[in-house]
């Protein structure tokens, strides 16, 4: 039993699962789970790539969210481009951002880091609101029906679904890349005690950097990606608080700092959300954050590694039951 | 005349800012922590003090002792529950505890209040009084002078008691306040008291004179972080000058730009600190 279930097996299950499931359950209802899911998935492990393994906790990662969803909409407006064309726009654009946070921050504790990404995002979202050009207060629209596939903008939640899903594998395996070579190391090595990473020769400040810029500009394709299957953007779903927090907690509850946490944490947290969403209807917004704040307060407290900690701890008491039987 | 009327109305405010700000800046200092759910312990405040009105009565000196008795209980409870027990954890546990916290003291208050705007009834501290040409609000006028004084009492209580010097011990050297005979855990738990009673206090005089809704603590937690940031870290007086500073540079910019642009220069002003001068303007580098 213990053969069969090795992590290996369970990765391809999953996959084989994620791959299947719009096919299963064609319903819109479940497709629309599926494909919330999946970005939440791939906003939080962009995120966990500074937050989870250099352990730099970032509390504004929707700055980086919001300007990957504002640029293709921008350049549409303006110029008519595709959306696709600024996709890559707000990659570059997000790495700018980083660099511009992270160059002060980095020299600082990880406190000064925090704090900073939290102001960055709220200014920026502020300042959007007030500024006629990005639509202000009521954002921007993309193409009401697509001029060829290159507009990304169907019918269907199908196309959507599996783009995420792609792009979600690309991320993980970016990540799992990352996992074995010299700079994962000296993620972690930072992570554990920067000051420890510093004296081993570790190039902290650049180490860091880079981790930013990559989780930035992975965040900035969940932006772009988001914003072509809603077609539409304001400043308060693109860098509002609650896309960070969103972030944040899927990362944390699944493992912040491991493979696949972040994906576990969207797949229980998603259809839970859309659980009391629906038992509460439109009230039931409010009562999910305070269910998250609730979570993550409680994930801080007992089990700061997330459910991969949990499980790590308490398999082995399970594997020796199963030989005692 | 105009220009002398937004000035005055930017300090009494100001005062305010300075008294929450320097009970983020006393946990800061003390124990390297940052607190995101500060703003919402000075928008409980407001609420404690509504609620205190609608149901008690009594004036400012009921609902503002009201207000720091119950912020005290509640950081003190806090600091045993929870606090305690992630501040030795990952910087992720430190973080996310109060992130985490912020979030629900939030939404859960917009559940009870809901998301609309509430103010006290305008009979607590009526009036308007002339002063060499321009006008105040007699609320804000009481707000603005008790906050300073509050600030000033903190900052007092630090420097000059014995309870402040044992404070500072543990800040100090945990380890070595331990043999003088001082219990850090108890101190801390006093500090984690007085920061959020500063910050229930600071709500409940800000409720007298200003409308108020449950997303107010977001605001005014970042702005507690512009003061601290510019006032220096764990400075209770560099609070003081920094939060009259954020006040003024506030009422100008929303005098002379547009009230929409005076929480992006105040932010902006964040992001300017943490690049050019992040030990704050009176921190030691």
């Amino acid at each position: 039993m213990s053969r069969l279930f090795t992590p290996r097996s369970a990765v391809v299950l999953l996959a084989a699962a994620l791959l299947l499931y719009p096919l299963i359950l064609p319903d819109a209802f479940y497709r629309d789970i599926g494909v919330t899911l999946l970005l939440a998935a791939l906003s939080a492990s962009a995120w966990n790539i500074v937050g989870g393994y250099a352990g730099q906790v970032s509390v504004g990662h929707s700055m980086f969210f919001g300007l990957g969803a504002y640029t293709p909409l921008l350049v549409y407006n303006l110029y008519g481009w595709p959306p696709l064309a600024g996709i890559p726009c707000g990659i570059v654009l997000s790495i700018a951002l980083a660099l511009a946070i992270g160059m002060p921050t980095f020299r600082l504790t990880g406190h000064y880091f925090s704090m900073a990404t939290i102001a960055v995002a709220e200014l920026i979202r502020i300042f959007t609101g007030t500024w006629t050009l990005v639509g202000a207060a009521i954002g921007l629209q993309g193409p009401a029906t697509a001029r060829g596939w290159w507009d990304l903008t169907f019918r269907s939640e199908l196309p959507y679904y599996y783009i995420f899903l792609g792009t979600l594998a690309v991320v993980i395996a970016a990540t799992a890349a990352i996992e074995r070579r010299r700079f994962g190391f000296y993620l972690r090595a930072i992570k554990a005690s920067e000051r420890a990473a510093r004296s081993l020769g570790v190039p902290v400040r650049r180490t860091k950097m880079q981790a930013l810029a990559l989780s930035a500009a992975f965040t900035s394709v969940a932006g772009s990606l988001y914003v072509m299957k809603t077609g539409f953007i304001d400043p308060d779903s693109g860098f509002g608080i609650l896309v960070s927090v969103q972030m944040v907690i899927v990362a944390a509850l699944g493992g912040a700092g491991t493979l696949f946490g972040p994906l576990v944490g969207a797949l229980i947290l998603v259809p839970l959300q859309t659980a009391t969403n629906t038992w509460f209807g439109g009230g039931g917004s409010g009562l999910t954050y305070i269910l998250y704040g609730g979570i993550i307060v409680l994930i801080a407290r007992f089990e700061p590694g997330g459910l991969f900690e949990l499980w790590h701890r308490l398999a082995p008491h399970f594997r020796k039951r199963v030989h005692a039987a | 005349m105009v220009i002398v009327q937004v000035i005055v109305g930017g300090l009494l405010l100001g005062a305010i800012y300075a008294l929450f700000s320097s009970g983020l800046t006393l946990i800061w200092g003390m124990m390297n922590f940052i607190n995101f759910a500060h703003g919402e312990f000075v928008m409980l405040g407001m609420y404690v003090a509504l609620l205190v009105v609608t149901w008690i009565g009594g004036g400012p000196a009921v609902f503002g002792v009201a207000a720091a008795a119950a912020l005290f209980a509640l950081g003190v409870g806090l600091y045993s529950s929870l606090i305690r027990h992630v501040i030795r954890g990952p910087m992720l546990a430190q973080i996310l505890s109060t992130f985490g916290l912020a979030l629900l003291l939030r939404y859960t208050a917009f559940f009870i209040f809901s998301a609309n705007f509430v103010s006290l009834p305008s009979t607590v501290l009526a009036g308007t009084i002339k002063v060499g040409g321009i006008f105040l609000p007699v609320a804000q006028l009481v707000a603005g002078a008790a906050a300073l004084v509050l600030t000033i009492a903190l900052h007092l209580l630090l420097t000059r008691t014995t309870v402040g010097s044992q404070l500072l011990a543990v800040a100090e050297d945990r380890a070595a306040a331990m043999l003088m005979g001082i219990r850090p855990d108890r101190m801390q738990a006093l500090a984690w008291g007085l920061s959020a009673g500063a910050a229930g206090i600071a709500g409940a005089l800000m409720a007298t004179a200003y409308p108020w809704s449950p997303s107010v603590g977001e605001t005014f937690g970042l702005i507690a972080f512009v003061v601290v940031a510019l006032g220096g870290f764990g400075s209770v007086l560099g609070s003081l000058y920094a939060g009259l500073i954020v006040g003024l540079i506030q009422a100008v910019s929303a005098f002379w730009l547009g009230a929409i642009y005076k929480d992006i220069v105040v932010y902006g002003l964040f992001v300017a600190l943490l690049w050019l001068r992040p030990q704050g303007l009176m921190g030691k580098a």
